[in-house]
């Protein structure tokens, strides 16, 4: 069933009886030529651009709760491409070129909106590092603007310009970042998936990986084993517990993000803006929420929730830019379990498992990147190398030193 | 989450620094040529879901360095010792 304003109208005349479900609750067949254990938007995202430009022939997704349960419902739902480094500014650009086109593609509203991403800075050698990063991104061909505090005041009059110690001085804008709903991601690739012949089986836990002579034959789950050609994991959080089941180890250290909501407000905050002082972003959903977060945590954990210090600090982070929203209430606040990689960046590549391909450490990025992530993990799966836009993302740069680190903090997750 | 200094006693989180796991090893030979254990050791972790050993740093408190096993599945802090 394609969905248009056509139909709409149609089914608001008819008394809405022809809808469908969106996709349907598959029971596992006893093989498939691939099998992506994870059912969140990346897993998805990879079935979907599997199915629709590789045919490797059949595909099942296994998720172990419901579609969309981890990190693809639990982020703030940022889209950008403003990265530093050249092994990552081409991936992230491609996945911004994806999400403009995602809803013609899978055929489903995401409320893909272009809003604007305002990084904001505070000093002279800020200002320096942005315009270095702009630089970098027009290198590379993606939009970048390095606003001066007149200009910028302009545009956002609410920021707390004259702040003691963290004056607003300008901002580097992103005028094609923005926000999507974030479930309409997974909802909209899991229908174009389905409607492309994908297993999407839910509530289907994984437990072990079976392999013979050195390659994968298939997945041990809750319900029953599964035979595969080739297995894609996508499942960032928790990718440390899966490989486990393929005997390896990974640079990876896993930890809780917390990310908060206000109470519904009027149309007060246009865009998404960052504090460049601390860390602390924002922007409005259109129900009328602050949705904001900052750091991690800090230590590993596999609880989605945090505690109170880091509340504190994303809230101080957010009352120095616009104190305007102090007297909003917070209404809601969750945690969600990241892929804290060793130098910041993701990971997609083959295993030494053959047919074994991985697909993790997305950090506190993970969202912006799903269509450019599925989109390369796709071609890694189908093709067994990988796609030019994801060629740096390697599992053995860390042995190599080849480590794409946008902070420049080393080895230590927490910092990231 | 608080943790309980040997020295301090009970003190909030937001008095501590984290380090990771405490139970990976540096290697004895120098370093002077890359080898596996070297890079296991800077970059690679088992990260299991449960008790964890940790390194936690007492920094607005007595200075001490502390292992601390803690199950990261529900945060309960297990063990505190000096390191």
């Amino acid at each position: 069933m394609k969905y248009s304003a056509f139909t709409v109208l149609r089914e608001a005349l008819s008394g809405h009886k022809g809808w469908q479900p969106a996709w349907r609750d598959a029971a596992p067949a006893p093989a498939y030529d691939v099998v992506i254990i994870g059912g969140g938007g990346h897993g998805l995202a990879t079935a979907f651009y599997l199915a629709k430009y590789h045919k490797p022939g059949r595909i099942a997704v296994v998720e172990k709760s419901w579609l969309g349960s981890g990190s693809i419902g639990r982020n703030t739902t940022i889209i950008r491409s403003n990265y530093l480094l050249p092994g990552n500014v081409p991936f992230y650009e491609l996945s911004l070129k994806l999400w403009e086109g995602l809803e013609q593609e899978v055929n489903y509203n995401a409320m893909v909106s272009q809003r604007g991403v305002f990084n904001i800075f505070h000093s002279d050698a800020q200002r320096d590092a942005y315009a270095r990063r702009g630089n970098a991104m027009r290198l590379h061909g993606v939009d970048a603007q390095l606003l001066d505090r007149d200009e910028l005041r302009r545009r956002i009059p609410y920021l707390d310009y004259d702040n003691a110690r963290f004056p607003v001085q300008g901002a580097l804008l992103q005028g094609r970042g923005g926000t999507v709903r974030h479930d309409a991601v997974a909802w909209g690739y899991a229908r174009a998936a389905d409607a492309l012949g994908v297993d999407i089986i839910q509530n289907c836990e994984v437990t072990g990986i079976r392999q013979a002579g050195g390659r994968v034959t298939g997945v041990e789950t809750t319900r029953g084993f599964i035979g595969a050609k080739k297995i894609g994991v996508a499942v960032a959080g928790a990718s440390s517990l899966v490989a486990a089941m393929a005997g390896l180890r990974l640079p990876i250290e896993s930890h809780a993000l917390q990310a908060f909501v206000s109470e519904a407000l009027k149309p007060l905050i246009d865009h998404v803006i960052t504090f460049g002082a601390g860390h602390f972003y924002i922007s409005q959903s259109d129900k009328g929420g602050l949705v904001f977060g900052g750091d991690i945590d800090g230590y590993n954990s596999y609880a989605a929730r945090g505690n109170l210090p880091t509340i504190e600090d994303v809230c101080e982070g957010g009352m120095a830019l616009m104190p305007m929203i102090g007297r909003a209430r917070l209404v809601r606040h969750w945690g969600g379990i990241m892929d804290m990689t060793m130098d910041g960046s993701p990971i997609i590549d083959k295993t030494p498992v053959e047919n074994l391909f991985l697909n993790a450490g997305w950090c506190y990025g993970g969202f912006k990147a799903t269509p450019g992530s599925g989109f390369c993990f796709a071609h890694l799966i189908a093709q067994g190398a990988p796609h030019a836009a994801a060629a740096a993302y390697r599992l053995d740069r860390f042995a190599e030193g080849r480590l794409i680190d946008e902070k420049g903090v080393g080895a230590q997750p927490n910092l990231h | 989450m608080r943790i309980a200094c040997p020295h301090c006693g009970e003190r909030g989180l937001e008095e501590f620094s984290y380090h990771g796991d405490a139970t990976v090893k540096r290697p004895t030979d120098g370093g002077a040529a890359p080898t596996q254990a070297w890079t296991d050791y800077v970059y690679f972790r088992d990260n299991a879901n449960g008790p964890h050993e940790e390194l936690w740093y007492h920094a607005a408190g007595c200075h001490a360095w502390l292992v601390v096993e803690r199950n990261v599945a529900t945060h309960d802090i297990l063990r505190v010792t000096q390191a």
